[in-house]
């Protein structure tokens, strides 16, 4: 499957990662080989058999709705490069689209 | 704004979310309780510490089967949780857990009042997701601050169908599904704190076109008042835009109550691909049958169980019945007022009446009235068996508004108690008779409207304590003579 310079930036700007102009091409290589994989796969008839969504055959185990964790603010802020009044400070966002 | 052309019509869907009122978060331990300091509520998981997993909290799957029943709706099992991938600082992962191919509630509806009758609206689904924490844009020396406070905290996004086709029609949908979450107790439906959250999915169409039009998202609507006006701006707007010969932009917008407009958020240069795919660290739910049964089992009467039975055990009209079914605080307070009094129709005058009117007066919900269900009960019990009369009750309705005494205090101390006494009430009528002669002899020449005028006279003559039953029959013989 042939991906377009234009695809692969669009990808690699979903996932933030930076791309520069030279690994473009061997990037893309890597990319359509896997892609290729896919393609393999997507031949095998799996009509007769029902969509699996996890591989191991087990339903989720759940807890009760019990308050178990305390405040560690201050040991998790700890963590953060940059706080103030209790909050992470991080760089100014405006668009607020999600 | 100037009303538009006859010839469109608007398509709207509504997406809700609700947040669900669990003591701690959808996969983790952390407290969900709402206006801690930044911060504090905010855990290893829900920071999306390194190493962590999730772990499902029970209690939202009850919550979620509770409403797929009240819509009607089958409920998914197995259902599976899904992870939708985008940045962004108040979401710590890089990824929301969301649901995509299994949500839990699938296939509903809910039917709703119109002004032409009821109507049914598709529910698509409701899923189970995560709600983000908050950023505040205050200036922190040029950056955003970030509490995480909410970030994990259970959300179920029910999503119509698109079939709803006025802002009015929307409202009540939203008015219809906010009774049924506080039936249900599976959120508090606070829209001013963002328990509740509403995005309008509107297009508009010529009348008989088949197919949509280009849709707009409007978000950011936290009342029913201002959904209805943001709808309706935005279905205007289009409309506008097209008499116009412009073209629609299928693009998000945010709604300002204040300027009562709607502008677009900031376009992505392309479109957000969320890169949905089966959420690895959470396996698939197999929802038990026993499970399912035993919530089931645990369901509330609903508001339109609660209206038919006011109807047919309580013999209410269905309009009554309906405005006291909507709210589930209202409906307790009245049943507990007509078991008291024994008189549901009167109990339920009282309510709309009196009651709503004091409340809306003070601004306060029926939890917070200043008498009780019981009072006003035994209030319209004394009307009932005679000891007082409507408008005496109204003269001791306002004093226990104002204060903590009990109903028959009021009537003994202040001598209140209705006049039935035959002979009391010939007494005072023969004396209003005696005291206006001319009226008596119009009315006996044939001027029978003057009969009103005696009743008035009498009552004022009896402090409005006379049985105006009584006053009636009485009254009408001794003029006849």
């Amino acid at each position: 499957m042939a991906l377009s310079d234009q695809e692969l930036k669009e990808i690699a700007y979903l996932a933030r990662i930076n791309v520069n102009e030279e690994s473009l091409t061997s990037l893309k290589k890597e990319l359509e080989d896997i892609l290729g994989l896919f393609e393999e796969l997507n031949e095998a008839d799996t009509s007769q058999v029902s969509a699996m969504s996890h591989p191991l055959d087990l339903s989720q185990p759940t807890r009760k709705d019990e308050v178990t964790e305390e405040n560690l603010r201050e040991e998790l802020l700890k963590n953060a490069p940059s706080v103030k009044s209790g909050l992470f400070l991080v760089p100014k966002v405006i668009d607020g689209d999600n | 704004m100037k009303n538009y052309s006859e010839d469109w019509e608007a398509v709207i869907g509504l997406e809700i979310h609700v947040q669900l009122s669990t003591k701690s978060k959808l996969f983790s331990g952390a407290s969900t309780d709402f206006g801690a300091l930044p911060n504090t509520q905010a855990c290893n998981i829900d920071l999306a510490m390194p190493g962590v997993l999730p772990v499902l909290n029970e209690e939202v799957l009850r919550m979620a089967i509770k409403l797929g029943k009240a819509l009607n709706a089958q409920i998914n099992s197995p259902t599976s949780f899904a992870r939708k991938n985008y940045f962004y600082p108040d979401s710590p992962k890089g990824y929301q857990i969301s649901q995509m191919d299994k949500p839990i509630v699938e296939n509903g509806y809910l039917d709703i009042e119109t002004k032409e009758g009821n109507k049914r609206i598709g529910v698509t689904r409701a899923h189970l997701e995560e709600d983000a924490g908050k950023s505040l844009h205050d200036d922190f020396e040029g950056q955003s601050g970030i509490d995480l406070n909410r970030a994990g905290t259970p959300l179920l996004e029910i999503v119509s169908e698109p079939e709803i086709n006025t802002p009015e029609e929307a409202v009540a949908y939203l008015k219809s599904i906010h009774s049924i979450i506080r039936y249900l107790g599976i959120s508090d439906g606070n829209m001013a704190e963002g328990s509740m959250r509403c995005d309008a999915n509107v297009s508009v169409r010529k009348i008989g076109d088949e197919n949509l039009g280009t849709r707009t998202e409007t978000k950011n609507v936290n009342s029913f008042r201002f959904v209805e006006k943001a709808i309706q701006y935005e279905i205007e707007r289009q409309i506008h835009e097209l008499e116009s010969g412009n073209k629609i932009t299928q693009e998000t917008r945010l709604y300002d109550s204040q300027a009562n407009s709607t502008r677009p958020m900031r376009s992505k240069e392309f479109a957000n691909d969320y890169r949905y795919f089966p959420e690895p660290d959470l396996l698939p739910i197999n929802l038990e049958n026993e499970f399912i049964e035993e919530v089931m089992a645990s369901m509330p009467e609903m508001p339109n169980q609660k209206k038919e039975r006011f109807v047919s055990e309580f013999n209410l009209s269905e309009y009554d019945a309906s405005l006291l079914a909507a709210d589930k605080d209202l409906a307790d307070f009245f049943e507990e007022v007509a078991k008291v009094s024994n008189s549901p129709k009167l109990s339920a005058n009282w309510i709309m009446g009196e009651l709503s009117a004091e409340l809306n007066k003070e601004n306060l919900s029926i939890n917070e009235s200043k008498i009780s269900s019981n009072k006003l009960g035994q209030l319209i019990l004394r009307i009932e068996d005679g000891t007082i009369s409507g408008k005496i009750a109204k003269e001791i309705f306002e004093k226990l508004w104002s204060s903590d005494n009990e109903v028959d205090e009021i009537i003994q101390s202040e001598g209140l108690e209705q006049v039935t006494d035959d002979k009391e009430i010939e007494s005072i009528i023969d004396g209003v008779i005696k005291n206006n002669p001319e009226q008596l002899e119009q009315y006996r020449s044939g001027k029978d409207r003057l009969f009103g005028f005696f009743v008035g006279q009498v009552m004022k003559a009896s402090q409005g304590k006379a049985n105006p039953k009584q006053v009636n029959d009485i009254l009408r013989k001794k003029l006849e003579k």
